[in-house]
């Protein structure tokens, strides 16, 4: 195990392993509650923050935090103003987040557009000593608070209406959940980047739904899966020198392709007229093959 | 508590949406182990009130008691069981019946807890009295449009209210699962729950509704005992069939409700 012999490498694999868990376990939720794009919006908005940090000398992971947060609030409390207009006020905040970047990490001594690229594609040489002990803060932050709150996110983000029927804090979850995304997206920068992060909230879910049928099954598969292909990424980007985001991103996609493939084969394997046995057995093929769309 | 009280009473009861006076000065009381159908035509504001009920929409007008409390400060949410009407009851990942239902009964258990025994059987009985407990552990998904409604009225039973509300618990069930679910809502009021349901017409419930309240344009116009089934849905062999629903895997009527009779 020779890359385990450069320290860069053992903090950028530490790092991976707490992406990998990071991000799946909040993607499942925003899946859930059908905001799959919300920690792009967070991401975009994030490379405002890291150019402020660059602009104002303070560590960028400090002011993407920061700026991350306020993004997701604000995503957040678009989204529940009403559905008029939120998907522009959305994209408005992705080109805003994006164009600060660029436009302060320009007004910034010695910034170039070269200095944001780490942050937006990852990069495996990037997380310093300091910057792991942060992301190991953060992430564990993120992994006991969804615990904490696993069954109450999992009510709101399956029917919001009922849940606050039900009288749950709906307002005030939804934006305990934006934080997690905001600090996940700052979490995961420096190993995905904030152009990537995104991927790696949803693809790991998206696999795994491709075969799973209940929410914890499908929670458990794509923490595997988050690791299995952060961990996997950081190494071919190591061997092969490209930025560590692109490879994990490709990896996990091709995951997903054969998940679809696997399902295509389990439900066309068996004929369709096994359902047809009225046994009213529990596991039935068509609970096994069916499928999982809405 | 005494049998008399009432559970639900609102008095002069407005609610305004997008600046449209939906409901305009309704009043509504519900006493304990009533079984109350709100009717009306589309657009008379029966759903609209079962969610004022429920907290789903601000009073601008009149005043709302739940449970003898007024309803700014009441609390005890895991009283009430709320059946929204849906189309489904699968979100953007997987999840089984059991998880679905369990969600009902969140009010009732402790974080960073495993539930309790009482939880699982809780969730297990609410399962077993809509006649799914054979799937319970499969995707809500892959449900029929009729099966995924019950799950959504197991969710309002796991929590063991005091109160159910049924927002359209018929719309779009044949007529068989009709029969059913008059079964399960029997063995309900039978154990002493307190019932508010919406329905565009009563059909198989109507012997189970104690009083029926019409609502027209915003306003009660009747009170009294439920209308008589009349016209076209009055037929024995009117079949109720709505694009959703998948026939061919929903199961015959539900045993009667493990419910009724508990104390």
């Amino acid at each position: 195990m020779s890359i385990l012999s450069y320290d860069f490498m053992q903090r950028a694999l530490i790092a991976a392993v707490l992406v990998g868990l990071a991000a799946p376990t909040v993607g499942v939720f925003l899946v859930q509650r059908r905001l799959a794009l919300m920690g792009d919006g967070i991401g975009h908005v994030a490379l405002t923050g890291v150019a402020l940090g660059f602009l104002l000398g303070i560590a960028p992971l400090i002011t993407a935090v920061l700026a991350a947060a306020a993004g997701a609030v604000t995503i957040e409390l678009i989204r529940a103003r009403g559905r008029t207009g939120g998907d522009v006020a959305l994209a408005l905040l992705f080109y805003g987040g994006i164009a600060g970047g660029v436009l302060l990490i320009g007004l910034s001594p010695g910034g170039t557009n070269a200095t944001l690229l780490s942050y937006l594609f990852g990069s495996l040489t990037s997380v310093s000593g300091g910057d792991l002990v942060v992301i190991a803060l953060l992430a564990g932050a993120v992994l006991v608070l969804l615990a904490g709150f696993g069954r109450e996110l999992f009510a709101v983000c399956h029917d919001e209406e009922y849940a606050r029927a039900s009288g749950l804090r709906v307002r005030v979850l939804t934006l305990l959940l934006a934080a997690a995304a905001a600090v996940t997206v700052t979490v995961a920068m420096r190993v995905v980047g904030l152009l990537l992060v995104s991927a790696l909230m949803v693809v790991p879910v998206a696999t795994a739904q491709q075969l799973t049928r209940s929410f914890r099954s499908t929670l458990v598969a794509s923490l595997a899966l988050g690791v299995a292909v952060s961990v996997a990424g950081v190494v071919v980007a190591f061997q092969a020198d490209v930025a560590s985001g692109a490879s994990i991103v490709v990896l996990a996609l091709g995951v997903f392709a054969l998940a679809v493939l696997a399902r295509f084969v389990l439900r066309h394997r068996r004929p369709r007229d096994a359902f047809a046995a009225e046994d009213g057995s529990p596991a039935s093929f068509e609970a096994l093959t069916a499928g999982d769309e809405p | 508590m005494p049998v008399s009280a009432s559970v639900i009473d609102l008095e002069c009861g407005e609610v305004v949406l997008d600046g449209r006076r939906i409901l305009r000065g309704v009043d509504l009381r519900v006493d304990t182990s009533e079984t109350v159908a709100l009717l009306g035509p589309n657009g008379s504001g029966k759903s609209t009130l079962v969610r004022a009920v429920v907290g789903l929409h601000k009073l601008s007008g009149g005043s709302l008691m739940l449970f003898g409390v007024p309803a700014g400060r009441f609390r005890d949410w895991q009283r009430i069981g709320y059946v929204p009407q849906r189309v489904t009851a699968a979100s953007g990942v997987p999840a089984t019946v059991r998880e679905v239902v369990a969600s009902g009964r969140l009010s009732r258990m402790r974080r960073f807890r495993p539930a309790s025994h009482a939880d699982k059987t809780a969730v297990a009985r609410a399962i077993d009295s809509v006649g799914l407990a054979h799937r319970a552990r499969d995707s809500v998904a892959e449900l029929s449009g009729g099966q995924q409604q019950r799950v959504l009225i197991a969710r309002a039973l796991a929590g063991e209210p005091d109160l159910l509300v049924l927002d359209e618990p018929l719309a779009g069930v044949d007529l068989a699962r009709q029969e059913a679910f008059a079964g399960i809502l029997g063995g309900l009021a039978e154990s002493g729950t307190t019932v508010l349901l919406v329905a565009h017409e009563l059909g198989p419930l109507e012997p189970l509704v104690d009083r029926a309240v019409t609502l027209r344009a915003g306003r009660v116009v009747a009170i009294g005992a439920p209308p008589p089934v009349t016209g076209e849905h009055a037929r024995p062999d009117h079949d109720h069939v709505h694009p959703h629903e998948d026939p061919h895997r929903e199961e015959p009527i539900i045993a009667p409700s493990p419910w009724a009779g508990s104390p």
